[in-house]
């Protein structure tokens, strides 16, 4: 048994160890000056899109449910830190009003999770899957027609940019379809330093999953995913497990919309639409159901390849497909699986004889 | 006093009377056969004990405690767990995984604890692990603790799903048709296995089984059931030789 547990955080200590050496090899190509402008901007979205994934990868993964709303969850989190960033821009100062914002975003995607979670985790399998699409719809079209602004009598909240009035000196932040702008130039002094901080909050995140999974709660979780019937006969809140996977998820997605709307200087609600849902369950899917690691390098595989592959112009989009169908086969496709446990054999038994000898 | 009483339940379901006055008295530490030809509703009265179906009427006693009309996590709370006929397992899981998950109410820590790794979660994951392990030695499945339990052969699979039961600590067990699709060996294998759980654990246990033999062999008293009826109640021997249930069974 110890030998079991020790399997577990061994695996969890790799995960670690790949970001952490990813971080390394990007700081020293980064001084040594050999990486380019395009690819230090995407940075910060791959730390977004990788907690994303290993977030969704809790409901989809563990908890067995197809949500296809996760992108409205990082929507929530977007917009009410972004708001919060703005209000408080005056009052504290960058680096704890970062931490704020981070706490504030996850909040108020989790209470959304649990609000979402409770009528929707009666439903099962597609008629899930299509509730959560249309949450993230709705979530998209009220933030697009939100007007918030601020005076010196507090906070202005209205649906149209006429019913907004501010006295002088008020500052309007949240304009409706045009979003919010100047988030970024809020964190000035911060700003370099956004990818650090991204990477600091993809171990969190993978910490949280990961240790949540491999506990009482993630077993219960689990257990709801592989049999409710059975669960429930074993004395399991079904309901209760479904809903605490479903929030801390959401409460992630929120931070992956923190990160996302801070480093932007112009925040548009149109981004958080289903495809970017779809999109982050396309990294789930192809890294592998129930694998955090596959979530992770899927999610940077995937979002930096067509960045990359700008100077093939036009077989870009061809070259994208034909990874990702590439990446489905090695997955799942039943001879490919064989042969990597082949591989995986041959290594740990060559390990063995250089133990031995 | 007795173990579980049941008296005067009923379901329909539509116009059909799937289980109709069911009445039953197992003392502690019996060992208590249902049989009856397919379709009679003994599987239905297992869902009715177990609150799966809450029933139209009637009134289920354990251990002199009311749970009817209570849910499933409820009736396992207050002591009753149970097998089933199509095997039900959390496949995916390792098979200690899978009997940890019937400890779960009883070595309880916050999921913050687990979270953020705290001593209490490594004190507690130790004790479950301990005692999951020790209830896998009874089935003597210990040796495949790191397996997937999907993975089992059929006949440790049935014996997981006994020992995953016997995890939530039950006054009484439920066995739905524990021999079904096992070979005459193993049969006799899950016979032991049943009686050693008996007398290892002190446990009452109700089981459907179709395998006359099994049930001629291990259990004391008996109830058949025939279209959600009662046809005959008492002492194993008497009852099969009951003129009415040999015509249940075989045909005028």
């Amino acid at each position: 048994m110890n030998r079991k547990m020790n399997k577990t955080s061994k695996n969890n200590f790799i995960t670690y160890g790949i970001v952490i050496l990813l971080f390394a090899v990007v700081q020293i190509l980064s001084s040594t000056g050999n990486l380019s402008r395009l690819l230090t901007g995407l940075l910060v979205p791959l730390c977004v899109y990788v907690i994303a994934a290993v977030s969704l990868n809790l409901v989809v993964g563990f908890s067995g449910e197809l949500s296809l709303g996760h992108a409205g969850f990082m929507c929530v989190g977007a917009y009410s830190s972004a708001l919060f960033s703005h209000i408080a821009a005056d009052a504290i100062p960058s680096v704890p009003r970062f931490i704020l914002a981070i706490l504030v975003g996850a909040a108020v995607a989790g209470v959304f999770g649990i609000i979402i979670g409770i009528p929707v985790l009666r439903l099962r399998g597609d008629y899930l899957a299509i509730v959560t699409l249309a949450f993230g719809e709705i979530i998209k079209n009220l933030i697009n027609i939100l007007y918030v602004g601020v005076d010196g009598h507090g906070i202005h909240v209205a649906t149209t940019s006429a019913g907004i009035k501010l006295e002088a000196g008020g500052k309007q932040i949240l304009k409706g379809a045009l979003g919010i702008s100047g988030t970024a130039t809020l964190y000035k002094d911060i700003k370099d330093y956004f990818f650090p901080i991204g990477i600091i909050l993809v171990l969190l995140t993978l910490f949280i999953v990961q240790n949540l999974v491999n506990s009482r709660s993630g077993r219960a979780i689990m257990s709801t995913r592989d049999n409710r019937i059975a669960a429930e006969s074993v004395g399991i809140n079904v309901t209760k497990y479904k809903l605490l996977a479903f929030t801390v998820s959401a409460a992630l997605a929120g931070v992956a919309g923190v990160l996302y709307a801070h480093n932007l200087s112009m925040l548009k609600v149109s981004v958080f639409d289903y495809n970017m849902s779809i999109l982050i369950l396309v990294y789930v899917v192809l890294g592998g159901i129930g694998s955090l690691r596959g979530s992770m390098i899927a999610a940077i595989i995937l979002y930096a390849l067509p960045e990359l592959l700008r100077g093939f112009s036009n077989y870009r989009m061809l070259i994208y497909a034909i990874v990702l169908i590439v990446m489905m086969l090695f997955n799942w496709a039943p001879a490919a699986r064989n042969w990597r446990s082949r591989v995986m054999e041959k290594v740990r038994g060559g390990n063995k004889k250089k133990e031995a000898a | 006093m007795a173990m579980l009483e049941v008296n005067h339940l009923s379901i329909q379901f539509g116009g059909l009377r799937a289980v109709d006055s069911f009445h039953v008295n197992i003392e502690k530490g019996e060992l208590y056969g249902l049989i009856g030809p397919n379709g009679a509703g003994k599987t239905t009265i297992f869902n009715l004990l177990t609150g799966v179906y809450k029933p139209n009427e009637g009134i289920i006693k354990l251990d002199g405690q009311d749970i009817t009309g209570k849910s499933t996590i409820e009736i396992n709370k207050a002591g009753i767990a149970r097998t089933f006929q199509n095997i039900r397992l959390f496949k995916d899981m390792p098979v200690l995984d899978n009997v940890k998950v019937g400890l779960h109410n009883h070595h309880p820590y916050s999921t913050l604890t687990g979270i953020l790794r705290l001593p209490k979660y490594f004190k507690v994951e130790k004790e479950m692990n301990e005692r999951a392990m020790e209830i896998l030695k009874v089935f003597d499945l210990d040796k495949e603790a790191d397996q997937l339990a999907g993975n089992l052969p059929y006949g440790k699979q049935r014996k997981l799903e006994i020992a995953r039961a016997l995890a939530t600590d039950p006054k009484l067990l439920l066995l739905d048709e524990p021999a079904a699709g096992m070979n005459p060996n193993e049969t006799q294998e899950l016979m032991d296995t049943i009686r050693f759980v008996r007398e290892h654990f002190q446990m009452t246990i109700l089981l459907i089984e179709h395998d006359m033999k099994l049930v001629s062999g291990i259990c004391e008293r008996l109830t058949v059931l025939n279209f959600g009826q009662v046809l005959a109640q008492g002492e194993t021997s008497s009852v099969l030789k009951d003129p009415a249930v040999i015509t249940a069974y075989l045909g005028e």
